[in-house]
């Protein structure tokens, strides 16, 4: 079979999925069993539709598997997300649609995505401003007591979900350029670079680090120099460059955590949700405690669809419940078979990223790709992993799941760039 | 460049596997002991949407009932206020569950209806609890409580065929209506008096003389005494090593069984008592329920077990009567190391009533689902057979002289036979604080009520002149 023909086909159980979907909650909620739930997912539908036609003029080669699982991925959210907070549901759907209008547009104006090269200190330039608009006064925001979004008039963003893919793609450029300098000079038996080759990456060690002082968000920080790492370790083959990155992070992680307050609360709430001063401090451990209680009522096979108690009237029991707790909420309604089959989907989704990395030709291409997909895949790992007490749980989304219009758009901006990727490369090995 | 591409893909997997390994760890493995964590109120919160069945006294009285609120969610209302306090307990989100309500909160809250509730809640009908149907009596506990009249005490009446509880009631008490409030809760929790403590079943108390009975069903049970064996019950017998006194430093001579019961003679008992010896006491007083926490349909953690408590490495806890640190002949007479609970008490006089066979006691007798069938029948139970039943006409006969002629006469009732004995446990020797207890059963011919009673402390009070005449107006009411 073609590849768009098989692409079209995966994008049955993810519309299939998601008429089942909100057709429970209409059960649930026993308002009449309508034709809405069609409805939507009849949109769902027509919107992956144009997703697939886009692809099919453009990038007639590209990877068939990535829009159908990401398709399924934001059906689950969808559902889920309209499960808690009809108006959330909605807001996230015209979200949805706008995300597939920047994946278009990323699709047909990066006909070639190797211009990015050209334009890679003006990417990294505004990638730079965008991570610390938010300290900027008059439209920065605190949330929990970190830095992350803005607000410009009725809009609410968090540009750092943009400044990741800024930042990826300069240092795809970068090491692309530089990996054969950055091992070319050994000293006393081992790799030691010169100066003014690891200059700008200890620039990113550094950016890393002010991440945390300025945006005091341990959670992103660790997502972008998990990325860069990983882009490092790929462009070098060495296994010296993440060891020692890794180290240094921990270093700085260690050094902040002990001298933040914010930081040092959340390191603390991690140790012990359970301490009853942290449980009743603002911005303690409630939160984490909580999640793991609605995991705990969700058992192996969950409590049912529809079922898992958000809140008791007004006040909530699971803060955050569409944004950083979904996969809690997830867990405590399909269980852990819900839970491990979302996991699993998106190894399929990171499987596929790294199957573009290495099937592309240039160095360029397999770093964008492997840098992309790490991200999205630490992203999952940094939200779920905070909620299932696996590492300090903080604020960022769980990828096409969450709530969160920045999030959205910006992993469709991903999704349009792997496939941009993986056209090429594919359409070169065919050759 | 695409080996370290699929090692970083294969650390990312090891990543994976972590979080998958922590979400089967919260959602299994530590799955129970996350939701029994106090903090956790998820329970109790999904709890609040489902209307708990009533708890209802013998008469149709209701205990306790669910309310809506304007929110949807129900809340816990107690019509007779402080009556079944301690007994019926309390259901709220703070401060939680105790008693019945406790006990029976898979029936209240229909988690035990099955396939019924999944049924209904297909049919978008509410979710509703079973009822509990008990054999309490609302008022005969009235009657208790007016006759402890605020003193700190316990009075305990089932009937004795059965194993009902009619009357549990325990002082101080206090209204369960106001736990609704935090602040009400965390007094009660600090009032003097431990009023949220249900001394029938959780008070520890040295039985004093009623205890007697429990060494005479060994003695004569075992076959080694008879009604009218004779023993020397002269004043200062040496018990351990130590003088023994009667009451009033009295001494009676040569007497039988029947009179020393009787008289409550603590010379004879005792000497019973080293007869009987430490492992005939011990069986006998398994049999009767001593040694485990006291069976009744209540939460675990309000139950005690009654028997001897010796300090054992820096520790007081139980021990059985065959145990070193025991004096048996104090023990016969309810002295030395020995506690009971009120509800132990009244199982004594409960076998003895029933013929030798002690029933468990039960305070629910059965639930009705919301369609009025009985979803759950809780039937009398045998607990163990303590005697026979021709040991047991024996203990009737001795303890009917008891109110007819001894030390219990203040509870004799008109024409109806009754069966007793009297304790006088000594608190506080220096300051004449006693603790008068009052066992018994009526009719003696046909018993259809065995009580308890006790009164934690009185100046100089006795058995036979403060806690009978309370034994006597609440077999009155029962009986009437």
């Amino acid at each position: 079979m073609r590849a768009r023909n098989r692409e079209l086909l995966g994008l049955l159980p993810a519309s299939l999925l998601i008429v089942a979907g909100f057709g429970a909650v209409f059960l649930q909620e026993q308002t009449k069993l309508g034709d809405l739930s069609l409805t939507y997912g009849a949109i769902f539908l027509g919107l992956c539709l144009a997703a697939h036609v886009i692809i099919r003029l453009r990038l007639p080669d590209a990877d068939p598997y990535l829009l159908p699982i990401v398709a399924v991925l934001a059906s689950i959210g969808l559902v889920v997300i309209y499960r808690l907070n009809e108006t959330l549901a909605r807001d996230q759907a015209q979200w949805f649609v706008i995300g597939l209008i920047a994946f278009a547009a990323t699709i047909v104006l990066l006909r070639d995505y190797r211009v990015l090269e050209r334009y890679r200190y003006v990417i990294a330039a505004a990638s730079l401003f965008l991570l610390l608009l938010p300290r900027v006064p008059g439209i920065g925001q605190q949330a929990n007591g970190a830095y992350l979004g803005i607000s410009l008039g009725p809009v609410n963003f968090q540009p750092a979900e943009f400044a990741k893919i800024g930042i990826i793609i300069f240092l795809a450029s970068y090491l692309r350029d530089t990996r054969a300098l950055l091992v070319s000079r050994k000293r006393f038996g081992i790799t030691l670079p010169r100066l003014k080759h690891i200059g700008p990456l200890l620039l990113v060690w550094g950016l890393a680090m002010l991440m945390l002082v300025f945006i005091r968000d341990l959670g992103s920080s660790l997502m972008f120099f998990g990325g860069f790492l990983a882009m490092l370790y790929v462009a070098t083959d060495r296994l010296i460059f993440p060891v020692v990155g890794f180290g240094l992070f921990g270093v700085g992680a260690w050094f902040f955590a002990s001298t933040v307050g914010h930081v040092g609360d959340r390191v603390s709430a991690w140790q012990h949700p359970f301490d009853p001063k942290l449980y009743e401090q603002i911005g303690g451990s409630y939160q984490i405690a909580q999640s793991l209680f609605a995991q705990a009522d969700g058992g192996v096979w969950g409590q049912g669809f529809g079922q898992a108690l958000v809140s008791v009237g007004d006040s909530p029991i699971l803060p955050a419940a569409q944004t950083d707790l979904i996969y809690a909420v997830i867990v405590n309604e399909l269980g852990l078979i819900g839970g491990i089959a979302l996991l699993l989907i998106y190894v399929l989704l990171i499987e596929r990223g790294f199957r573009i990395a290495v099937l592309a030709r240039d160095s360029f291409s397999k770093l964008l790709a492997t840098g992309l997909t790490t991200v999205v895949a630490l992203q999952v790992f940094v939200i779920v992993g905070g909620v299932t007490k696996v590492i300090p749980l903080t604020g960022v989304t769980l990828p096409f799941v969450s709530y969160g219009g920045s999030s959205i758009v910006a992993n469709f901006v991903i999704v349009a760039l792997l496939l941009l990727i993986s056209d090429r490369a594919r359409r070169e090995a065919r050759r | 460049m695409n080996k370290p591409i699929i090692r970083v893909f294969a650390l990312l997997l090891v990543l994976f596997g972590l979080l998958a390994y922590f979400t089967t760890r919260w959602t299994v493995i530590d799955r129970a002991q996350l939701q029994d964590n106090p903090q956790n109120k998820r329970q109790l919160l999904a709890q609040q949407k489902i209307e708990r069945g009533s708890i209802i006294a013998a008469p149709g009285t209701i205990l306790a009932r669910s309310v809506k609120r304007p929110d949807g969610t129900y809340s816990r209302r107690y019509p007779t206020a402080g009556l079944f306090a301690q007994s019926v307990g309390y259901s709220f989100l703070n401060p939680g569950t105790a008693g019945l309500e406790r006990f029976y909160n898979g029936e209240l809250t229909g988690r035990t209806q099955g396939l019924d509730q999944t049924l209904r809640k297909l049919q978008g009908k509410r979710e509703q609890g079973n009822d509990l149907q008990t054999a309490l009596d609302p008022q005969a506990q009235q009657v208790a409580l007016d006759q402890l009249a605020g003193r700190a005490g316990a009075v305990v009446a089932l009937d004795p065929q059965t194993g009902r509880v009619k009357v549990m009631a325990s002082v101080p008490g206090y209204d369960p209506n106001l736990l609704r409030s935090a602040k009400a809760t965390s007094a009660l929790n600090s009032a003097a008096g431990a009023p949220l403590l249900n001394r029938t079943t959780a008070g520890l108390y040295p039985p004093g003389s009623t205890f007697k009975v429990v060494a005479a069903t060994a003695a004569i049970d075992s076959g080694l005494f008879e009604p009218d064996s004779v023993v020397n019950g002269d004043n200062g017998v040496v018990i351990s090593g130590v003088p023994l006194n009667n009451d009033g430093g009295e001494a009676y001579g040569d007497i039988d069984l029947t009179t020393a019961l009787t008289q409550s003679v603590n010379t004879v008992w005792a000497q019973v008592g080293e007869r009987v010896g430490k492992r005939r006491m011990d069986r006998y007083m398994k049999r009767y329920g001593f040694g485990s926490p006291v069976v009744v349909d209540l939460p675990a953690d309000e139950r005690l077990a009654s028997g001897d408590y010796c300090t054992v490495d820096g520790r007081r806890k139980i021990v059985s009567a065959t145990a070193s640190c025991v004096d048996i002949g104090r023990t016969a007479i309810g002295q030395d190391k020995l506690l009971t609970t009120p509800l132990q008490m009244a199982m004594v006089a409960s076998a003895i009533a029933n013929r030798g066979v002690l029933m468990r006691p039960e305070i629910g007798t059965r639930t009705i689902d919301p369609e009025g069938r009985t979803a759950y029948q809780n039937k009398p139970q045998q607990f163990s057979r303590v005697m026979s039943a021709a040991s047991a006409d024996k203990l009737t006969a001795m303890m009917t002289r008891v109110v007819q002629e001894g030390t219990g006469t203040a509870a004799a009732l008109d024409g109806i036979d009754v069966a007793g004995k009297t304790g006088t446990a000594e608190r506080d020797v220096i300051n004449n604080i006693t603790q008068p207890w009052f066992i018994a059963f009526a009719p003696a011919t046909d018993p259809q009520i065995a009580i308890a009673v006790t009164i934690e402390k009185t100046v100089g009070g006795f058995g036979g002149t403060d806690a009978a005449p309370i034994a006597k107006a609440v077999m009155e009411s029962l009986l009437r």
